[in-house]
């Protein structure tokens, strides 16, 4: 095992969001330890899919301060004459960032011109300057991880949703990435077709990889989270664990949502 | 399911059903369009036969003589340099212009507005009396030394000022074409390219250019034959060898303007329709109208495995700002 440490994986302090005058985050405080699965659920514009994407810097905080493994996101401190001043990070620096997240789309969001195989080993090649040799070689395997490796030189419109979804998770795993997100993943997919991708980040969560899920999929959450988190209307209604949030929950609109749901 | 039901029952027999062989409705106006066309076409065809105005005998002199046949060679140069350069101007002042550098985007704003906004016949007289206008050119510091200079006529011969003028040119109209192409991928790329994290440059230059290409390219054969025919503009400069000034040369010293306009409009006619097969074969191969009728991937002649792929993901969508008109 590795040496104990104490910073979370996830850190989110007060974070605000606003579109505009659209106040879509107001507050949240959240702690992702590392190796736990945190769901997010809630019902649709509760800015659960609002705070996945600031964690990764596709949208920019309007307040608050948010760590992915100790590091600040997106901005740099600098302290002179005891007075702190915020400094925007360089887009080669959030992308440096960016590269040790990874991030699973509600539309897959492959690259179409590009074979599976392509698709896994692009990043690696391009961000980490992986000769294709080797790239190739780690990309099979990654495709062989979430069981598609017969479909290496499938275009991704050769593939079906599921598959798609797989080779998505492939392709962002290839970072080797310390934190997964995954935004509605299943949301996408035909009904019998969501059980593959479900049992692919369940495979994920078992090998202890530090993960964030937003998804309308309850009985994942209840199987395969450690922590689930009821938003609603940008601000963090009741946390804890399945049994406590999704099967005896405290405040009335967490049981007016599961009501609704189950 | 309801074959897989009736495969399952052995006592129904396959029956063929009685097809339908009814009379198609009666279109007589076909035929009497067919009638008025083919009388007009013989017509046109007699005029131009039996009218001795056009001197037949005089096109056919004058069709490949050497001064013809090396002017259609020079309108060819230009056109391909002056695509060129209008290519490399379009990409790079369309990146500028998606870019986060406000000066970058404010350049190339006024590039494609002023040469846009301008007559092309101007801008190519403009850049043959750049020699007069600055008979010498130098770099250095504005108000300040200069490094080094050189005569501007020795560099900007008639041709480079052809080739230039009618490169910046078309570079502004590209740029939109390009520009839109870029704005018609899915933003989802963006998005997963750089979560993934790649640079602004690298998601271009792989993921969002490629895909862009579908929509750029055909308009682009579209510009190359209206560039074939812009080029006998560069009399402005004047450049002096090109097809239609030589052929008009020729007809004025024999005065014979007729048949030589005819020499020329058959060359351009002639090039125009390689162009044309060209830009099919092109349109063909990125998949062009072939939207909405691609819902599984399936070989579609003259097509790339890599655009029917493209194709079939409906990652760009095509801009209706592009028109293509062949």
């Amino acid at each position: 095992m590795t040496e104990p440490r104490t910073v979370p994986m996830v850190d989110v302090q007060g974070v605000h969001k606003f579109f505009g005058e659209l106040h879509v985050l107001k507050g949240i405080d959240l702690v992702v330890e590392r190796g736990e699965v945190c769901v997010l659920l809630g019902p649709s514009g509760s800015g659960k899919s609002t705070l996945l994407r600031c964690i990764n810097e596709m949208e920019q905080i309007s307040a608050g301060r948010l760590y992915v493994d100790g590091e600040l996101m997106g901005l740099r401190e600098v302290t002179k004459k005891d007075k702190t001043v915020l400094h925007r990070l360089s887009d080669a620096e959030i992308a440096r960032q960016r590269s040790r997240i990874g991030m699973v789309f509600q539309r897959f969001n492959l690259f179409p011109h590009m074979t599976a195989v392509q698709n896994v080993m692009e990043a690696p090649r391009q961000v980490k300057k992986i000769p294709v040799a080797e790239a190739n070689r780690l990309a099979r395997k990654q495709l062989a991880g979430v069981g598609l490796t017969d479909r290496a030189e499938h275009y991704p419109s050769q593939l079906s949703g599921g598959q798609q979804q797989r080779v998505a998770i492939a392709r962002a795993l290839a970072m080797d990435p310390e934190l997964m997100l995954f935004d509605e993943p299943t949301s996408a997919l035909d009904p019998e077709l969501v059980g593959e991708v479900l049992s692919v980040m369940k495979e994920l969560a078992d090998s202890g990889m530090t993960m964030i899920v937003v998804t309308h999929e309850v009985g994942f959450a209840r199987e395969v989270a450690d922590q689930v988190v009821f938003m609603d209307d940008g601000v963090i209604v009741e946390r804890g664990t399945p049994e406590q949030v999704i099967g005896n929950p405290t405040e009335q609109r967490t049981r007016d949502f599961f009501g609704k749901v189950l | 399911m309801n074959s897989m039901s009736r495969s399952d029952d052995p006592r129904v027999v396959e029956e063929t059903p009685n097809l339908i062989e009814a009379k198609p409705v009666p279109r007589p106006a076909v035929w009497v369009w067919a009638g008025i066309v083919i009388f007009l076409v013989l017509g046109l065809i007699s005029s131009l036969i039996e009218n001795p105005n056009y001197r037949w005998d005089v096109v056919s002199e004058y069709l490949f003589d050497p001064r013809v046949v090396r002017a259609v060679g020079w309108t060819l140069i230009l056109t391909v340099a002056a695509m060129l350069v209008g290519i490399v101007l379009a990409v790079t002042t369309a990146i500028m212009r998606m870019g986060t550098n406000p000066i970058l985007r404010g350049v190339a704003w006024v590039y494609i507005w002023f040469f846009r906004g301008t007559p092309v016949y101007t801008q190519l007289v403009f850049w043959g009396l750049l020699a007069v206008l600055y008979p010498r050119i130098s770099v250095g510091i504005p108000f300040g030394p200069e490094f080094f200079s050189f005569s501007t006529k020795d560099i900007v011969n008639a041709l480079v000022a052809a080739i230039l003028g009618l490169g910046l040119n078309e570079g502004a109209y590209l740029s939109e074409i390009v520009r839109s192409g870029l704005n018609s991928v899915d933003k989802g790329q963006w998005e997963a390219a750089t979560a993934l994290g790649m640079r602004r440059s690298t998601v271009l230059r792989r993921i969002i250019i490629p895909q862009a290409m579908r929509v750029i390219v055909p308009p682009t054969g579209n510009e190359t034959i209206s560039m074939l025919k812009t080029t006998s503009l560069v009399l402005a400069v004047p450049f002096m060898l090109e097809l239609t000034f030589v052929t008009n040369a020729i007809g004025n010293k024999t005065f014979l303007p007729v048949p030589l306009l005819i020499v020329a409009a058959l060359w351009y006619l002639f090039i125009t329709s390689i162009l044309m097969v060209g830009q099919q074969r092109l349109e063909a191969y990125y998949g062009r109208g072939f939207d909405g009728e691609l819902s599984q991937p399936r070989k579609v002649k003259g097509m790339s495995r890599r655009q029917q792929a493209i194709l079939s993901a409906g990652t760009v969508h095509d801009s209706t700002n592009v028109d293509v008109t062949p």
